[in-house]
């Protein structure tokens, strides 16, 4: 379970998170939207222990990531997998490599194995035939969709992904929806989704959280969400350009 | 800086020890920067035997041609140019390398799979710029020696005899230690700046930009710096 307790991040004198209080429950899939450049990936690179916060908990498991240092906070990066928004592919490594970097450098697994592992997980995301490509020789689509096999290869019981089909055209972006969906029931993944794909990531999703002015502004099943009555909600999540939220 | 160096040296003490990426790296410091210390290290050594032989002419003592050049080259001019030619040509493909891999969450990839950044990028640039510097040293100032003799025997007329017996006279291990302490030195610093400046790298190309130029120049001013303060210690 990811429990965010009163989280507060400045940079400089930028205050990005203000308070933030959300909850994820094991097995649960959430979504995360708001604005962009609001500190949603600010917020996951927090979860993940990449970022220290000036104050406030994040509990997994009701151990605080950022109380965490060495082999203890190596021990829970081990239970996390992340698709980073540009994917964060090694550009000087083919998407074999990319992928079975991760088994090379966490597992006993011998060069077969490794070989057989990266290839099948490869398969399971459509791209069976890609693996001596290089990063700069794919689509973003095909980028986001190895990031997810890296991602998936050491079997993560917690899941992030950032922005997981900004970019693309709808029928691939539906494709990783999907893809992400069957992983998550698979491994009974818990995730945490950041994304602007509303209304599409709705019917995929256990619940959406709102991130407003740095704090979480609604939390509920996507129903409740998109039928909510707050004025700054019912806005983002049907798109308007009248209301509380200013678009200068 | 000097934590991150610190904290550099210290995982250095701890496994996994990458033998391939170090490998890879002496590749790309040390082998692919030979042709540049060739050109640099011949063309040294023979306008420096043109300049010191008409000055030696004026005292008689064109027969000390060979260990002036030799003298000149492996306690100053050698790790000196040889450790410019390397910031300008690894030093800032490091640093935007590094910076690269910064800005597009390469570096945030692997601390997420929990594997210590300093480790896979840091460590091996270090210890490639250790073992590099020294090799690439010897190489130039080898070559330079051959280009003093070039200028000093084939144009000037000096005996063969005259300029290696004044090199085997007045070079001593001391000479020698002095040049290989420096280009250790300057390997660290050289690789050590670079990969600061790519680390902590601004946003974007234009960040990478800057923290390439930065790692370049602050690395060529460091080198001439610590190269006073170095010779100071070391002649005393």
């Amino acid at each position: 379970m990811i429990e965010v307790v009163d989280l507060y991040k400045n940079f400089n004198d930028f205050k990005v998170l203000k308070g933030i209080t959300l909850k994820v429950e094991k097995g649960q899939t959430m979504a995360l939207i708001g604005g962009s450049g609001r500190g949603k990936s600010v917020l996951l690179k927090h979860i993940i222990g990449l970022l220290k916060p000036d104050s406030g908990k994040i509990l997994i498991d009701n151990q605080d990531v950022s109380k965490l240092r060495g082999k203890k906070l190596r021990q829970l990066k081990e239970r996390f997998g992340i698709v980073f928004q540009g994917g964060a592919l090694f550009d000087s490594m083919t998407i074999f490599e990319n992928v079975a970097f991760p088994l090379r450098e966490k597992t006993k697994l011998n060069a077969s194995q490794i070989r057989e592992t990266a290839f099948k997980e490869l398969a399971e995301v459509g791209l069976s035939g890609a693996e001596n490509k290089y990063p700069a020789e794919i689509s973003g689509g095909m980028k986001k969709r190895v990031a997810l096999a890296r991602c998936l290869v050491l079997n993560p019981e917690i899941i992030l992904f950032d922005e997981p089909t900004t970019g693309l055209d709808p029928l691939i972006g539906k494709a990783i929806h999907n893809m992400i969906r069957s992983c998550q029931k698979r491994h009974n993944l818990t995730a945490l989704i950041v994304t602007h794909e509303i209304p599409a990531i709705f019917p995929l999703v256990d619940r959406v959280a709102m991130l407003y002015e740095g704090k979480i502004i609604a939390s509920g099943t996507p129903e409740e969400i998109e039928t909510s009555k707050d004025p700054v909600v019912h806005q983002f999540v049907h798109g308007e350009l009248e209301g509380p939220i200013s678009i200068k | 800086m000097g934590l991150f160096l610190a904290e550099s040296f210290f995982w250095m003490l701890f496994p996994p020890y990458l033998i391939q990426r170090i490998i890879k790296q002496i590749n790309f410091i040390g082998v692919k920067t030979t042709l540049v210390i060739l050109l640099t290290g011949s063309f040294t050594g023979m306008v420096l035997a043109l300049q010191i032989y008409y000055t030696l002419v004026k005292f008689g003592a064109e027969a000390r041609l060979g260990s002036v050049v030799a003298l000149s080259l492996i306690k100053e001019l050698g790790p000196v140019i040889c450790a410019l030619m390397v910031a300008g040509r690894a030093g800032s493909a490091l640093a935007a390398e590094i910076g690269i891999m910064r800005i597009t969450e390469q570096i945030d990839a692997l601390d997420a799979m929990a594997l210590n950044p300093y480790k896979y990028l840091i460590i091996p640039n270090l210890i490639a710029g250790i073992i590099s510097l020294p090799l690439l040293n010897f190489i130039f100032v080898t070559v330079g020696v051959f280009g003093g003799y070039t200028v000093g025997v084939g144009l000037m007329g000096l005996s063969s005899g005259t300029y290696f017996g004044g090199i085997r006279d007045f070079v001593d291990a001391g000479d020698i230690l002095e040049g290989l302490y420096k280009s250790l030195s300057f390997g660290i610093l050289i690789t050590w700046i670079s990969c600061y400046k790519g680390y902590f790298t601004g946003y974007g190309a234009e960040g990478v930009s800057k923290a390439t130029t930065q790692a370049v120049v602050l690395s060529s001013v460091v080198i001439l710096i610590w190269d006073y303060f170095m010779t100071s210690i070391l002649v005393s």
